[in-house]
């Protein structure tokens, strides 16, 4: 495990207090289902899942990260103890759960069974969060959840002031930009990932703006504005449930005809897939519609709302980084090629993509763990890095704000010389101004 | 050409009467006729019924299970999607993971096809099937079972070194694995032995069927009922995947 080494982590919980067998026990009943039991038990050794796994790949093939390995070790060990684990071995977990598994899924389409073992991670993820040993950021960022509804505890106030600000910033470019809050019964409730308004107002900006040149019905709600989920990364499984119901209620309350989700990859999994379970929605189905930005602005391209200035097109080779959220595990692979040859010349993909792509190492909450983590990141991400210097690419499109910051980490690491981009951010820059949204001359 | 049944009765095989000459000699120490008669009679009975009975209670358990724990599979379900998924797993290089693979595919698909093929169709056990269950399935030629047998034989001895020396594999391999890996070559070297008539011919037909039958008793409760649950847990990554997302699971 060359650099993903046996370093003493910071946990939740650093009382080192003993495990509770008991709840390990009770979470290992409640999913001891007829899925996890085959998996378990067929499982045959076979070795075929493990050069599917960018991390087993990435880390010279260590035997230790094949995807087998890994559950076999946390989820299956556990079954096999029934639930007798002490300390020591949920720290072991720990490790597999959180640095050598980003639960992107690929391994389940290259094993003969379909073996998941993303959610057998997951599910070793919550017994690790029921004895505290949760990754310290997580946890302060799942705190924030519960207290605020959203990862960075950002107050009302103080968000409404960044979408004024916002609004006021492109005032001198654009004419009728404006950010609806609250407003009830439009089409779409945006909802973001809350380093936008933190890190990235501008972001916030260019989806106003191209609402705006589309004549679009939004709004961005004051609560259940957050689509992310950090806690279903950090094995808060309850509370990663109250955070998708924040925002499926919000949008009922609004009367909102879809939730419209930012360039985010998991909060789209998470709202679409994984949040109605959590949340206990019987049929697994969200109570509303939800929309990816990917979808929309391939929409509008399509229909003509948004035009793009062919003079404005990228000159230079761009590649495209499937967030495995987005793809595989959104299935919203093709928008995006779609809406590529509206805005570059050069397109070239990278091998495997599509469903087949692999995670590009800051998925599964590595990414807001902290630095401390980088090099587990920069390890794993080694792959995606040849990858995109294969494809001799200078821009990365990628609509997910993990893969975003990642790809450009991997870049300064690698140097590949490149730099990310997101799709508002190009179409908001190379789009055809509409009439409606010139600023009258005499000004 | 076939040589078989240890017993003088049989009208359907004219053969029989060669081996029938050879086995009065032998026939003074051990009754092998009666053995015979044990093993593809009430012993033969009890394994198929072990083995087709314990594959449908592992069945029926799993399913009364996963109405109650599984909602997911429920909520999704989607035939299309499912039966896409089997098979692109069954037909080889039709999936991802195998065309990355080749060597292991070719050998496993090998594997595969001969441990069902040559135990069903081989034309002793046709006869065996007609007298049992008074059902004619189609028969292969015997040339074609040898060399089936043999191919599963390199196959099953490829999977066994694979496990050795990948590391990826050996880390996952534990005694049993290689166990089932013997138990399941067992009836077929002893099968191949009898029929060639090479080693003592009585001991080699006695232990080829003993082995078998420990082999089918074994699939139910061991990581071998992977001979039907393959099909449900495939079919289920199929539409989870598939169904839900638009995503290929192969
Ligand atoms: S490919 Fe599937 S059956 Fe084979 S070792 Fe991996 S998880 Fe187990
Ligand atoms: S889910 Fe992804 S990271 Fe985890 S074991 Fe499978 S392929 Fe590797």
């Amino acid at each position: 495990m060359s650099k993903v080494g046996e370093k003493k982590f910071e946990f939740e919980d650093d009382t080192g207090k003993p495990v509770d067998v008991d709840q390990v026990r009770a979470i290992l009943k409640a999913n001891d289902g007829a899925r996890i039991k085959t998996w378990l038990s067929i499982c045959s050794r076979c070795g075929l899942c493990a050069e599917s796994c960018f991390v087993y790949v990435a880390n010279d093939r260590d035997p230790r990260l094949s995807p087998a390995y890994k559950f076999r070790h946390t989820l299956g060990e556990m079954y096999r103890r029934k639930g007798n684990v002490d300390r020591a071995f949920l720290e072991k977990c720990y490790q597999i759960a959180w640095l050598q598994c980003t639960m992107c899924k690929r391994c389940s389409m290259y094993c003969p069974f379909g073996i998941d073992v993303a959610t057998m991670i997951a599910i070793t993820r919550s017994i690790c969060h029921s004895q505290g040993i949760t990754p310290k950021q997580l946890a302060f960022f799942s705190d924030h959840c519960d207290k605020t509804g959203n990862h960075m505890g950002i107050p009302v106030e103080e968000l409404v002031d960044t979408c004024e600000w916002m609004v006021e910033e492109v005032e001198d470019d654009y004419k009728g930009v404006t950010i609806p809050i609250d407003q009830p019964d439009t089409k779409y409730m945006y909802t973001v990932n809350p380093r936008e308004p933190v890190y990235y107002p501008q972001d916030i900006s260019y989806a106003a703006i191209i609402f705006a040149a589309a004549k679009e019905s939004w709004t961005m709600p004051t609560f259940g504005w957050d689509c992310t989920n950090l806690p279903m990364f950090a094995g808060n499984r309850k509370l990663a449930g109250k955070q998708v119901k924040n925002v499926y209620n919000k949008a009922e309350e609004l009367n909102a005809g879809y939730i419209l989700i930012t360039e985010c990859g998991h909060a789209y999994r998470s709202m679409v897939f994984e949040g109605p379970y959590m949340a206990g929605y019987p049929d697994g189905m969200p109570p509303v519609k939800v929309k990816h930005y990917v979808q929309l602005m391939y929409e509008y391209l399509r229909d003509g709302r948004i035009q793009i200035d062919p003079a404005k097109k990228i000159k230079e080779p761009i590649t495209y980084q499937d967030p495995c959220n987005v793809s595989r595990n959104g299935g919203l692979w093709e928008h995006a090629r779609k809406i590529i040859p509206y805005i570059a010349e050069d397109f070239r993909d990278m091998a495997p993509n599509r469903e087949h792509n692999h995670c590009c190492g800051g998925g599964g909450g590595i990414m807001p763990m902290g630095p401390d983590y980088k090099p587990y990141r920069m390890a794993s991400g080694k792959l995606k890095a040849d990858q995109i210097r294969q494809t001799g690419a200078k821009i990365v499109i990628t609509p997910c704000h993990n893969c975003f910051d990642q790809v450009n980490d991997l870049s300064e690491e690698f140097e590949l010389g490149i730099k990310a981009l997101s799709f508002k951010e190009i179409i908001v820059e190379s789009m055809i101004v509409p009439d409606h949204m010139k600023l009258d001359p005499e000004k | 050409m076939y040589v078989c049944p240890i017993r003088s009765d049989s009208p359907k095989n004219n053969v029989l009467q060669q081996g029938n000459a050879y086995l009065s000699m032998t026939t003074t120490e051990i009754n092998w006729n009666s053995i015979y008669e044990f093993l593809t009679g009430p012993a033969l009975w009890f394994t198929f019924i072990f083995f087709i009975g314990g594959l449908l209670i592992r069945m029926a358990l799993l399913f009364h299970l996963s109405r109650k724990k599984d909602r997911v599979i429920y909520n999704h379900f989607n035939m299309d999607w499912g039966l896409r998924s089997i098979f692109h797993w069954l037909v080889p290089f039709a999936s991802a993971s195998m065309r990355q693979q080749p060597i292991f595919s070719i050998a496993a698909f090998s594997f595969h096809l001969s441990l069902v093929a040559v135990p069903l169709f081989l034309s002793a056990h046709i006869l065996l099937w007609e007298e049992a269950l008074g059902v004619t399935l189609w028969s292969i030629p015997d040339g074609l079972s040898d060399a089936l047998t043999l191919i599963f034989i390199a196959a099953a001895l490829f999977l066994i070194i694979r496990r050795r020396i990948r590391p990826e594999v050996r880390i996952l391999t534990s005694a049993w694995d290689y166990t089932l890996l013997v138990i399941t070559m067992l009836p077929f070297i002893t099968g191949f032995l009898a029929y060639h008539q090479w080693g003592p011919y009585e001991v080699m037909l006695i232990l080829h069927i003993v082995l078998s039958q420990i082999l089918l008793i074994l699939i139910p409760v061991t990581k071998l009922a992977h001979m039907v649950l393959f099909f449900f847990t495939r079919a289920f990554i199929g539409f989870e995947m598939g169904g839900r997302r638009g995503a290929r699971s192969w």
